[in-house]
């Protein structure tokens, strides 16, 4: 795991128009880590991805991707949002969805290219959506939509995949073939996932990010779930406390 | 029926009339199916009214009236634009401010200019009996433009109205594509005002489009059908206010609009034998 960090935040703050949602955030993420990231609702957890993302500015503090700005590094982000930003009932299907993924690879006018199709095609397969490949989004579970939110996050072949809560609102059998899906996808990426159920995470991720303002990470392999579990829940109490 | 066919031999304003309606028809159903999915009915409706601020400044300077109404919808497409990506919160006050000074500013100027009244009405419902061959090269025109540019830009404004945020990340320029695209729209009321007036653009635009959405599921084969049914919503109502001598814009609008419902009902005849087809998630 040892290597160059992919994603490095220094004294990072962020506030909306009010209260500091982040407050004094470290955080190294090394080449090929599967990271997870926790924490109470409205605790941050959002917030820090999109900061990441380049979708918001820290009010102070640097942030940096792969070396560069995140705007600059964005193409190479793969991001799974935790609600979708379109309308279910819009007229497209899923290839044409992941085929979205591949914007920005190449010239920005005209159609798509053969290679484009090849690379969707493969990920529609390896996140076995193929089989849907025609269908309208409109017509998927929830469960069928959020593979192909993946494929559409793989079709941009990523060096770094995040997810917000891939698995809210999904049975148990999926969202353990996703995280499945995930643990074969860490060999060739480094992935961040936000969930809110850190005993299910923690079996797959390598380090967990307790993020509520603050921010402190802990490996998983130096404590089982339970103590993490612990932790956890001290912080909210910590917090909750900070916050009279 | 067959008196309109006779007379569409003989006269050549009813064929000019009819090619003008077709010609209306490309644009409306190219746009008409980005205004649908992207759901700015009421911006382009803003855009529409807008218009009249500067067919009215074109006329008082002795102006032809319809490069004042391109200019216009021009500007007014760029502002509620602007004020769509600046200001999203007071978005549809901001797009109602926009939209009546477009057209108090209208009514002043050809107020001020003499004769007025003869041009008011077509102006606000169209007169497509009374379009002349120079009007017709420019709508010829209007159509190349939307037609060549939305063949280049297909992909990105498919990505701009599907997923605006998912575009950013993928570094498409989004702000630039958006306000492009409410440009082509704006060329496009330009286009219907010709047939329907601006006052009943917005009918055109988005009637063709949202029937073409009950039966076809991609932007694509939505904007071709779109395209048909505007073709035949014009010829329809051209056809049908002939005889009685109705006016043209308003009998095409009540096809469309007829059409319409008659199509929601049919679809929801179909989804009543079928239940559960057309549920969703």
């Amino acid at each position: 795991m040892a290597g160059e960090p992919v994603i490095r935040l220094q004294g990072v703050d962020y506030s909306y128009d009010g209260p500091p949602v982040l407050e004094g955030v470290d955080l190294e993420v090394q080449d090929g880590e599967f990271l997870g990231v926790v924490g109470p609702n409205a605790g941050g957890k959002s917030t820090l991805l999109k900061l990441i993302l380049g979708l918001l500015q820290p009010r102070r503090g640097r942030i940096e991707v792969l070396g560069r700005s995140p705007e600059a590094a964005r193409r190479q982000l793969g991001y799974v949002a935790q609600y979708p930003s379109f309308r279910r009932d819009f007229p497209i299907d899923v290839e044409q969805t992941v085929l979205m993924g591949r914007l920005g690879t190449g010239s920005l006018y005209g159609g798509w290219r053969r290679g484009d199709r090849e690379v969707v095609r493969r990920v529609m397969v390896e996140t076995a959506v193929e089989p849907l490949a025609e269908r309208q989004l409109a017509t998927l579970s929830g469960g069928q939509l959020q593979r192909v939110m993946l494929a559409r996050a793989l079709a941009c072949e990523p060096r770094i995949l995040i997810l917000d809560e891939p698995t809210a609102n999904i049975d148990l059998r999926i969202e353990t073939d996703i995280f499945d899906l995930l643990r074969r996808l860490n060999r060739r990426m480094t992935i961040i996932v936000v969930s809110h159920d850190i005993g299910f995470i923690s079996r797959y991720v390598g380090r967990v990010a307790c993020v509520n303002r603050t921010l402190m990470t802990h490996h998983t392999a130096d404590i089982d779930g339970r103590v993490i579990r612990d932790l956890y829940d001290s912080e909210v109490r910590m917090v909750e406390h900070v916050h009279h | 029926m067959s008196a309109f066919l006779d007379a569409l031999l003989q006269y050549d304003f009813l064929q000019k009339a009819l090619l003008g309606g077709l010609l209306a028809s490309i644009g409306c159903g190219l746009m008409g199916s980005y205004v649908v999915v992207k759901r700015i009915g009421y911006m382009a409706g803003g855009i529409a009214h807008t218009v009249l601020g500067g067919m009215g400044i074109a006329l008082f300077l002795g102006l032809a009236p319809l490069g004042g109404a391109l200019v216009a919808a021009l500007v007014a497409a760029l502002l509620i634009g602007g004020v769509r990506l600046r200001w999203r919160q007071q978005e549809d006050t901001l797009i109602g401010v926009v939209w009546a000074v477009g057209m108090a500013i209208g009514i002043l100027f050809i107020s001020r200019t003499p004769g007025y009244n003869v041009n008011l009405m077509s102006y606000l419902f169209g007169n497509i009996l009374m379009v002349t061959d120079r009007s017709l090269w420019l709508m010829a025109g209007l159509d190349l433009v939307v037609l060549v540019t939305v063949a280049l830009c297909y992909r990105l404004f498919l990505a701009v109205s599907f997923d605006e945020e998912f575009a950013r990340l993928r570094g498409v320029p989004v702000a630039f594509f958006y306000l492009l695209l409410l440009c082509l729209v704006a060329v496009t009321v330009v286009l219907l005002i010709q047939v329907v007036g601006l006052i009943l653009v917005i009918a055109l635009l988005t009637l063709p489009a949202a029937i073409a959405a009950h039966y076809v599921h991609s932007l694509g084969r939505m904007m071709l059908l779109a395209t048909l049914l505007g073709m035949l919503f014009t010829v329809a109502g051209l056809a049908l206010s002939y005889e009685p001598d109705l006016p043209s814009g308003a009998t095409i609008i009540l096809v469309a609009g007829c059409s319409y419902v008659l199509s929601l009902l049919l679809r929801g005849a179909i989804a009543g034998r079928r239940p559960g087809r057309w549920r969703r998630a």
